[in-house]
């Protein structure tokens, strides 16, 4: 019998494409696209950008071009509680966080694996530019070839058990050489943007939808210098991020820049760019990509961002999931929430989040 | 076997090759605008008025009493407005009355009445099979009650109203009574008189006619007013050119399904209950919805505790079944069914609902399959071994 193989579609070229890669190779593919929670809103009307009703109109052409099925799954409610709460929280309490990691985890390669496979598919296929590969008895999440577009860094909180029901089959190919594959294929080559971060707000401003969703983690503050002198007011932790100039609210001689959030004493601490930059990291909630935690300290190559450089550092492991990071340089805006995702070569072992 | 099972016919119906071919010569040689004096209008009017017969013969009507819209949708839209307008502009009455099971095309223009123009609304609850009582209706007449307007058959549970018992009690107020009959026509009796309805909508493509092409019975001399306006077609009640290669295709469907009406009801019923019978044997934490006999020899409905009705029907898809649900929606939206809230399941139970409708020319091996792989995806679904 032919494998079936679910793809997850957006509507968008990338994910039109390894639909399309799939079927070529005689696979049973269906499409399959996920209903996700949205803020009620004006701008947007109500829908979430990464499930617009025109992506799902594309999806649903593109897949009909292709002869292959398409749903779209309801999961306004698990997206709610793991994702949309998760940020509320997570920014309620002072950190930044990053909800792709958590979408990723827990609906893509949560509620949308099980459903896919439940429905008789042996394998989930995203248009993520990243690569699996089988290495012995061990499954790889590799970055992908097109190091502009690769997209592991969102990806390093899944594990063995969903690598092993995962394809991405445009992660070997260059973004140009996925537009050439979507012409050649007779595929619109429909741009969706680049980041859909925060696909659920009405607007792009996370900061009015603190406001809105968690008045109360808006405590007004003091404002001190990395001296403990006062020197203004804040509007409350949440709405600022660490490195951030603009927004502040106080003039100086020099532009000053958050430089660590308080929370227990609910004070915002800026000052000179000089006073920016750590190199000393430490991460919580790690994930091993082999299942096996690496308990030595070890080179690697880290990255503090979705679209930051990989830096080399030192990984210093702590326990199975905890970590310190010594950084070969310092860096400026280490972000609490964010994740810091580890590379050897072009495979990335894991990643953490951090903590300070 | 054949690969694809179609168990939605509720939805819609394939059309059948002798319609198509009465209506093919009328797209390309007998292509005539009916009002035209010339020979081609000629040969159009004389297709639209004998279509017009064949209609008002399977609706025990006159001629003059059927009137040509784009649809289901459209003529009960027809039906409620024409009145409702036509009523209020007389006397000021306003008052109407609907079931709480009906479909959205008279909810929602009942809806719009009341909420943008004023029309005064009741609508009437059902029973746990979803009928209406005759009692309710009584005490729900009002002095100023203008209309009623009770579906013939249920689209998602597919329960029979008693539509004569019904029209009774109106007939006895003077009150005029509409049936929506789009999901009965092809399957039950449509004799206006016996049924004793005063408006009466269908639409062709449920009974192996063409999508597109519906039609409103209107009885004579009734208080009632166009809402469209533009030429003199359709006794000046619906303006625009006829569709007359729809019509005429609509008029073949009824007339086919008229001429083999007690052949399929007795095969389609025999299929039907084996469904039934079957899944809920079968199958844990199942239920029935709608009444057990008293339902359309097409329609089998259940739900299921613990699914969910949209995920069933991808499943169901995936295994190459056909079938619907009533809170289904294709954009992942899923809203439990009214029609299952109103007969007083819980919004849980209502997400989890299957509608079976078979057909004509379903057969045994089909519904064997079907109630094979049923149970299998169902306890797949649930993550029971």
């Amino acid at each position: 019998m032919t494998k079936k193989i679910a793809v997850g579609m957006s509507g968008g070229v990338d994910s039109s494409v390894a639909a399309a890669l799939l079927k070529n190779q005689g696979y049973d593919v269906f499409g399959i696209m996920l209903r996700l929670w949205s803020e009620p809103g004006q701008s947007t009307n109500g829908q979430n950008r990464c499930c617009s009703p025109e992506s799902i109109t594309r999806a649903r052409q593109v897949a009909a071009m292709l002869d292959i099925p398409f749903y779209v799954l309801d999961a306004k409610n698990v997206f709610h509680e793991s994702v949309v709460s998760f940020f509320i929280d997570k920014y309620s309490s002072g950190v930044t966080p990053n909800p792709c990691l958590e979408c990723n985890k827990n609906i893509r390669w949560g509620h949308l694996l099980e459903k896919s496979l439940a429905m008789g598919a042996s394998h989930l296929a995203t248009g993520h530019y990243a690569r699996v590969d089988k290495r012995g008895d061990k499954w790889f999440l590799l970055r992908g070839s097109d190091q502009n577009k690769d997209q592991s860094y969102a990806l390093s909180m899944i594990g063995q058990k969903e690598l092993k029901h995962t394809l991405f089959p445009i992660g070997k190919y260059t973004k140009n050489k996925i537009r050439d594959l979507a012409k050649q294929f007779d595929l619109p080559v429909a741009e969706r943007q680049e980041s859909q971060d925060l696909c659920f707000l009405a607007d792009r401003n996370y900061r009015r939808f603190m406001h809105q969703y968690a008045p109360k983690s808006m405590k007004p503050g003091p404002i001190t210098n990395s001296k403990g002198e006062k020197i203004g007011d804040h509007k409350g932790l949440p709405l600022y991020t660490i490195g951030q100039r603009k927004g502040i609210g106080i003039s100086a001689k020099e532009p000053l820049y958050v430089l660590e959030k308080n929370m227990s004493t609910n004070t915002l601490i800026v000052d000179k760019h000089s006073k920016l930059g750590k190199n000393h990291l430490s991460v919580n909630k790690v994930n091993w990509i082999s299942g096996d935690p690496i308990h030595k300290n070890f080179r690697a190559k880290v990255q503090l961002r979705y679209t930051a450089r990989a830096i080399s550092a030192w990984i210093l492991p702590k326990n199975d999931k905890e970590l310190n990071i010594k950084l070969d340089k310092p860096i400026n805006d280490i972000t609490p929430g964010q994740a810091a995702v580890f590379y050897q070569n072009d495979s990335c072992l894991g990643g953490g989040i951090i903590i300070t | 076997m054949n690969k694809r099972i179609y168990m939605d016919h509720a939805a819609t119906t394939p059309v059948d090759p002798e319609v198509l071919e009465v209506m093919i010569p009328l797209f390309t040689t007998e292509y005539g605008n009916p009002s035209s004096i010339h020979h081609w209008g000629q040969r159009s009017e004389y297709i639209l008025h004998s279509s017009r017969e064949t209609i008002s013969k399977s609706l025990n009507c006159e001629t003059d009493e059927i009137i040509f819209t784009s649809s289901g949708t459209e003529s009960d839209n027809l039906a409620l407005r024409g009145i409702a307008l036509e009523a209020y502009h007389r006397n000021k009455n306003n008052h109407m009355i609907i079931s709480s099971i009906e479909h959205p095309a008279i909810m929602n223009t009942a809806h719009d009445l009341k909420t943008k123009y004023g029309f005064e609304l009741t609508i009437l609850p059902v029973n746990q099979y979803g009928l209406v009582e005759p009692h309710d209706l009584a005490n729900a007449i009002k002095e100023n009650t203008i209309l009623v307007s009770i579906m013939y058959a249920n689209n998602e549970i597919g329960v029979i109203q008693p539509i004569s018992k019904l029209s009774e009690i109106t007939k006895a107020s003077n009150i005029l009574f509409h049936t929506d009959a789009v999901q009965a026509a092809g399957q039950l009796i449509l004799d206006v008189k016996s049924l004793g309805v005063d408006l009466m909508s269908i639409s062709g493509h449920k009974f192996y006619g063409p999508k597109g092409i519906g039609a409103l019975y209107i009885k004579r001399n009734i208080p009632f007013r166009s809402t469209q306006t533009g030429g003199s077609q359709e006794n000046g009640l619906r303006a625009g050119t006829e569709n007359v290669p729809l019509i005429a295709g609509m008029a073949k469907a009824l007339e086919i399904s008229m001429s083999r009406y007690k052949d399929d009801t007795i095969k389609m019923t025999q299929l039907r209950n084996l469904l039934i019978d079957t899944i809920l044997q079968e199958i844990p934490d199942c239920y029935i919805t709608g009444h057990k006999k008293q339902r359309l020899p097409n329609n089998a409905s259940f739900v299921f505790d613990n699914i969910d009705g949209n995920e069933l029907i991808m499943n169901l898809d995936i295994y190459d079944i056909a079938a619907s649900s009533g809170s289904a929606c294709k954009i992942g939206n899923p809203e439990p069914s009214i029609v299952l809230q109103a007969i007083g399941l819980s919004s849980n139970l209502s997400l989890g609902s299957l509608r079976l409708s078979i057909g004509r020319n379903t057969n045994q091996d089909q519904v064997n399959y079907v109630i094979t792989m049923l149970p299998k995806i169902i306890s797949k679904m649930r993550g029971t071994p």
